[in-house]
């Protein structure tokens, strides 16, 4: 018996080294360990051994049978193991190849600059109103201190609808429109479309966008919209943008001025882009003119404030690169996909 | 606006050393905005004044001849030129020579010039040696139409009359060692549309005294008025009007001083006469006309409106008609100018004219615009007065004009003037308040260097009073805060400090996004994330749109808000519809090859109010479009996500529709929700897609997002993860072909109760094992409880519901 044992020790250990499937495995297991298997024949045959012998048998059936169990787990185990590897190395891909893309959608690029400043303003804490963009020659002029015989008036700037109600030139009127609800302090951006007769080409056109704003509070200067205006420029063009204040003329500021940043590709030194002037004309500002504020009842022995306007293309069209005003209007989706 | 530095410089002396740069930086930041400038001398050198000696014949070419010039030299040099005006056997020409190793600014085409110049060094034309060149005037970089003595083709010869030297500096005498400065001036510094104005900035920027020529008194004993007489008729339109006679009127050209700072302002000298009222023009920003007194009928100048429909013939031999608005000059007779425009051909000054008045007088500003514009005839003239001119001025420049008629011999000036000046402006007083100044601009300026600011710009200070006194050509001084902008400009912009604005706003107002912001932002991070890429079209289209979109006559779309003055047709109605701007931008990509393409836009619509004094109603339409990839359940898709995304959390009702005349009549569904109606979406009719020139299947979406506004929400509530496992049913029916599959799924809505938690179109087919006008259709149905394992007990009974309703409807179960 014990040499039955060993002899299916041996054969059996030797038939699990050449087994290369798992399937070949498990029949070994079948065979030697399953119910009608080999190991599990002998054991039956345990009843005619002597009793005295029996527990020397029993053990030796045991570590046979115990032997060949690990050595089947080793061998299983094993093989996955060699299984996975070739696997994985069967799947190995070339990651070079394209990348599958799902199309994306695109900003405009008003929009995304758009996006730039408004952030900047709420930060400061700012409030992002709208007015309509088919105004009351009154929001858009007069009350703008902007009187009936102004050049700005004539019809080669604005688009009339009839002789109260114009295309809005400019986002100026917000500001009436803001002031007349009474509630002051104020501190916000308008941004919105505005229109002006001029004929379409690289600069022009005849629709475009601005962005207003205007603070007033007790003791707003001067000094405080200089303030303002240079943290929001180094904001969007980087800190170390310089401003440049150049005394101007708006009928609705007091005193007025126009705003002009170091180019922000060249830093100052002059190239193609800024004309070799080294500044760029981003905005007009001034602090708003007395006439205006009472028109609306601010009380102008408290309260003062100052309003700007930027010409949101002119950003976008710096800012990018953008060389031509008319890709704004065309949506090429090669253009917008830039964005 | 144009000035020379140079007579800028003559006029404000202590500016002598200033640089061109300098000058622009300064003028610039204290308010007179150079746009660019010009060094006309930038790439002149070595250029001196040569006489010509002697002119031979060059021995091998026939075109080209052989100078010997005095250029101020021990020896003459020898200069070889082909120039036509330069003939053999002549000499005596004073010429600019460009001498070996000097550079002249272009070539003799007068086309672009160099960045650089041209270099012009000794060399050998056709075998003989020339060391230098004679310069035409296009050589010289100068405009020859403003030399009306140069030759028309050919070496710039200089007048005799000059004294010139050989070897004197030819660039000095020809006026280009100068640099002439463009101004954007505002429309409120209307003094500064002349060479004293500015004068008088810069004399203020740089510290400087300014010098204004002095007027000396002029005339004979005679009196103009026993000349001439004056009426203004008109004295809304005419605030001022001054005449003086000279007579005995001597033409010839002007000084060559003169004929310079002309020409620096871009006036071809013509006369002494003509060029005197240009010259005072340029200087005072006060236009002149000299009228021939021999033509003025009853010695009377009457300045009265046109009547409508009359017509008149200006001084260029053009009939004008005029209008009941148009000012007029006219005699005792007849009309002899355009106010303020154009003289008349009938009183013009010739060669021959014996006595002549001056006419320096201050027209209304917004009529000269106006009537300007409608005569469609903008002159120097008229550019001057539209801008409203100081009536003070009138006088002065009379009086220099006429003391320049003494100065230039170009006449005898008859004493005294013709003056009628009914309302004479007087001087503005304006408190003066350096610490409302300092509050406004967060400065700290004391009231002396305030004053000190004031003194070169010629405002005074009554200190009794306490006021400043303001001088009448600055029109634009009137209140505190233009005080404030005086100090400010010279204290200098950046020289005020940088602050944030404190106060009760810093705290009580708080930043943010509008309602209709937050909408937009939302709409565009779902319209992007579903690869729609954002478009911008302009507000305005052609009326025509309509017709090409397929709309009756009568559509109400053709209501719209009309541009009274549109650039054009195509661009005279506001869009009531996004449609046009849409497929415009798509049409423009398939044109292109673009594939795939998908855009949106978030576009106002302007519609009627129905009152024309009102605004129109702005509403903002989402407008999805696309071509290639997809079909109308894609775009459906599109809209589904995009107002889930929105809150929307309700089901939307789509139902097939035809009265969108530019969609495909089969293929349009219009958008409800809770019982609004919010868009529409469809396929492109083809006629109309074929109209914007895409061959394809477009398909276009539209939602109005005023119409949503009322269900959008941002709000989250956290509705937990199911815990228990869904159990799912299948449901096949046959049903007619044309009952909408929202009926179906009405019912399932409808019988699905608590339990229903989604259910899904997985087949739908039509064909050869169904009756022709039926389709087959399965749906997987899910039902689900939140507190326990649905068992069949709960399902059954549901899906019995679902059943007999279906049956109900004529819908035939499949098993």
């Amino acid at each position: 018996m014990e040499e039955q044992l060993k002899q299916l020790i041996d054969e059996t250990l030797d038939k699990i080294k050449t087994a290369s499937t798992p399937d070949e495995l498990s029949g070994i297991r079948v065979s030697v360990l399953g119910k009608k298997g080999a190991l599990t024949g002998l054991l039956k045959g345990m009843k005619n051994v002597a009793p005295e012998e029996r527990a020397a048998v029993g053990k030796i059936v045991n570590d046979a049978k115990s032997a060949i169990s690990g050595a089947l787990e080793n061998a299983e185990s094993e093989l996955k193991k060699n299984l996975r590897s070739a696997r994985l190395r069967e799947e190995t891909i070339d990651v070079t190849l394209p990348a599958k893309k799902k199309d994306l959608g695109h900003r405009h690029p008003n929009r995304v600059a758009l996006e730039e400043v408004e952030r900047i303003f709420i930060g400061m804490g700012y409030e992002v109103v709208h007015g309509p963009e088919v105004e009351f020659d009154y929001y858009n002029f007069e009350a703008l201190n902007i009187p009936a015989d102004h050049p700005a008036k004539d019809e080669q700037d604005t688009f009339y609808i009839n002789d109260k109600i114009v295309l809005r030139t400019q986002t100026s009127p917000v500001q009436v429109r803001v002031m007349e609800k009474g509630k002051i302090p104020i501190r916000m951006i308008a941004p919105g479309r505005v229109f002006r007769a001029d004929e379409v080409d690289a600069t022009h056109s005849p629709c475009f966008h601005q962005i207003e704003g205007m603070v007033i509070d007790e003791g707003i200067t001067f000094a405080d919209l200089k303030g303002t205006l240079e943290s929001f420029a180094k904001r969007l063009f980087g800190e170390d943008t310089r401003l440049k204040f150049r005394p101007h003329h708006f009928p609705f500021t007091e005193p007025s001025a126009e705003v002009d940043v170091t180019c922000f590709k060249c830093g100052g030194k002059g190239c193609r882009m800024c004309k070799g002037e080294g500044w760029i004309e981003i905005l007009g500002c001034g602090m708003i003119h007395p006439k205006v504020l009472e028109r609306c009842n601010v009380d102008t022995s408290k309260y003062s404030g100052f309003a700007f306007g930027i010409g949101l293309e002119r950003i976008a069209l710096l800012k990018y690169e953008i060389d031509d005003m008319r890709l704004l209007y065309e949506n090429d989706v090669r253009f917008l996909g830039q964005f | 606006m144009d000035t020379s530095l140079n007579w800028i410089k003559d006029l404000v002396p202590g500016m002598k050393g200033v640089t061109d740069e300098e000058y622009r930086d300064a003028m610039t930041l204290s308010g007179t905005k150079v746009e660019c400038f010009e060094r006309l001398n930038r790439n002149l050198e070595n250029i001196v004044v040569g006489e010509i000696l002697s002119v031979d014949r060059h021995p091998d070419a026939d075109k080209l001849v052989v100078c010997q010039v005095n250029v101020g030299e021990a020896q003459p040099v020898q200069i070889v030129t082909g120039a036509p005006n330069v003939q053999p056997g002549t000499s005596g020409q004073f010429v600019p020579v460009v001498l070996d190793g000097g550079k002249v600014a272009g070539g003799h085409d007068g086309g672009p010039l160099p960045e650089n110049g041209i270099k012009i060094k000794k060399g050998k034309l056709r075998g003989v040696e020339s060391f230098g060149m004679m310069c035409a005037l296009e050589e010289l970089g100068a405009d020859a139409n403003l030399f009306p003595d140069a030759a028309e083709d050919g070496i710039y010869i200089f007048s005799p009359d000059l004294g010139l030297k050989p070897g004197d500096d030819a660039v000095k005498a020809l006026g280009l060692d100068d640099a002439i400065f463009e101004y954007e001036i505002t429309n409120n510094r209307v003094d500064c549309y002349s060479v004293l104005g500015i004068a008088r900035e810069a004399a203020a920027t740089f510290g400087h005294e300014f010098k204004p020529p002095v007027t000396k008194p002029t005339g004979n004993n005679e009196n103009a008025s026993d000349y001439i007489s004056v009426e203004i008729k008109a004295p809304d339109l005419c605030s001022r009007y001054t005449a003086r006679v000279v007579k005995n009127v001597k033409f010839g050209p002007s000084p060559e001083w003169m004929k310079r700072r002309l020409r620096s302002c871009g006036i071809r000298p013509i006369n002494n006469i003509v060029d005197i009222t240009n010259y005072v023009m340029a200087e005072y920003g006060q236009p002149m006309h000299a009228f021939d007194y021999e033509t003025i009928e009853d010695q009377k100048i009457i300045v009265d409106r046109a009547k409508d429909g009359e017509s008149f013939t200006t001084l260029d031999g053009n009939e004008r008609k005029l209008d009941g608005d148009i000012l007029m000059i006219c005699d005792g007779k007849k009309q002899i100018g355009i106010a303020g425009i154009m003289g008349g051909e009938n009183s013009m000054i010739t060669e021959d004219v014996k006595t002549i008045v001056f006419e320096s007088a201050t027209f209304n500003g917004t009529n000269i615009r106006k009537s300007a514009k409608r005569l469609s005839m903008r002159t120097d003239a008229s550019g001057k007065f539209e801008k409203g001119l100081d009536p003070e001025t009138a006088l002065q420049a009379v009086d220099r004009a006429c003391a320049l008629v003494e100065e230039l011999g170009a006449g005898e000036v008859v004493g005294g003037v013709v003056d009628i000046y009914p309302d004479p402006v007087s001087k503005k007083r304006i408190k003066f308040e350096p610490d409302s100044y300092n509050a406004l601009l967060g400065t700290d300026i004391s009231r002396t260097d305030m004053l000190k600011f004031f003194e070169p710009l010629e405002i005074e200070y009554d200190e009794s009073a306490n006021e400043l006194i303001i001088p009448t050509f600055r029109q634009d001084l009137n209140l505190g805060a233009d005080i404030a902008e005086e100090v400010a400009r010279f204290f200098g912009y950046d020289k005020v400090s940088s602050t944030l604005p404190s106060g009760t706003g810093a705290v009580d107002v708080v930043g943010g996004l509008s309602f209709e912001d937050r909408v937009n932002e939302a709409v565009i991070d779902l319209a992007t994330a579903q690869g729609y890429s954002q478009s911008l079209t302009y507000s305005f289209e052609s009326p025509g749109v309509f017709d090409k979109l397929g709309f009756s006559e009568d559509a109400p779309e053709r209501k719209t808000v009309l541009i009274s003055n549109p650039l054009g047709e195509d661009f005279s109605v506001m869009r009531t519809l996004s449609v046009n701007g849409m497929l415009t931008s798509l049409g423009t990509n398939y044109s292109r090859r673009n594939e795939n393409v998908k855009l949106f836009e978030l576009a106002k619509v302007y519609i009627p109010s129905g009152n024309e004094d009102e605004l129109p109603d702005e509403r903002t339409i989402l407008t999805f479009g696309c071509f290639g990839e997809g079909d109308f359940f894609d775009l459906k898709g599109v809209v589904e996500n995009t107002l889930d995304g929105l809150g929307l959390s309700k089901k939307r009702e789509y139902r097939a529709v035809s009265c969108y005349p530019y969609l495909h009549p089969g293929r349009q569904a219009y958008v409800g929700y809770e019982g609004k109606t919010i868009g529409h979406l469809g396929e492109v009719h083809p006629d109309v897609a074929e109209k914007y020139g895409i061959e394809d299947r477009v398909y276009l979406a539209f939602i109005d997002l005023a119409a949503i506004e009322e269900f959008v929400s941002f709000e989250k509530l956290y509705e937990g993860i199911a815990n228990f496992p869904a159990v799912t049913r299948d449901i096949s029916l046959v049903m007619k072909r044309d009952v909408p599959v929202g009926e179906l799924e009405g019912i399932i809505e409808s019988k699905g109760g608590k339990i229903l938690e989604s259910y899904r179109l997985f087949d739908l087919y039509e064909g050869e094992q169904i009756g022709e006008d039926s389709k087959s259709v399965a749906y997987n149905i899910t039902f689900r409880a939140p507190d326990r394992t649905l068992s069949d007990e709960d399902v059954n009974p549901v899906m019995d519901k679902i059943f007999e309703e279906c049956a109900a409807r004529g819908f035939e179960l499949r098993k």
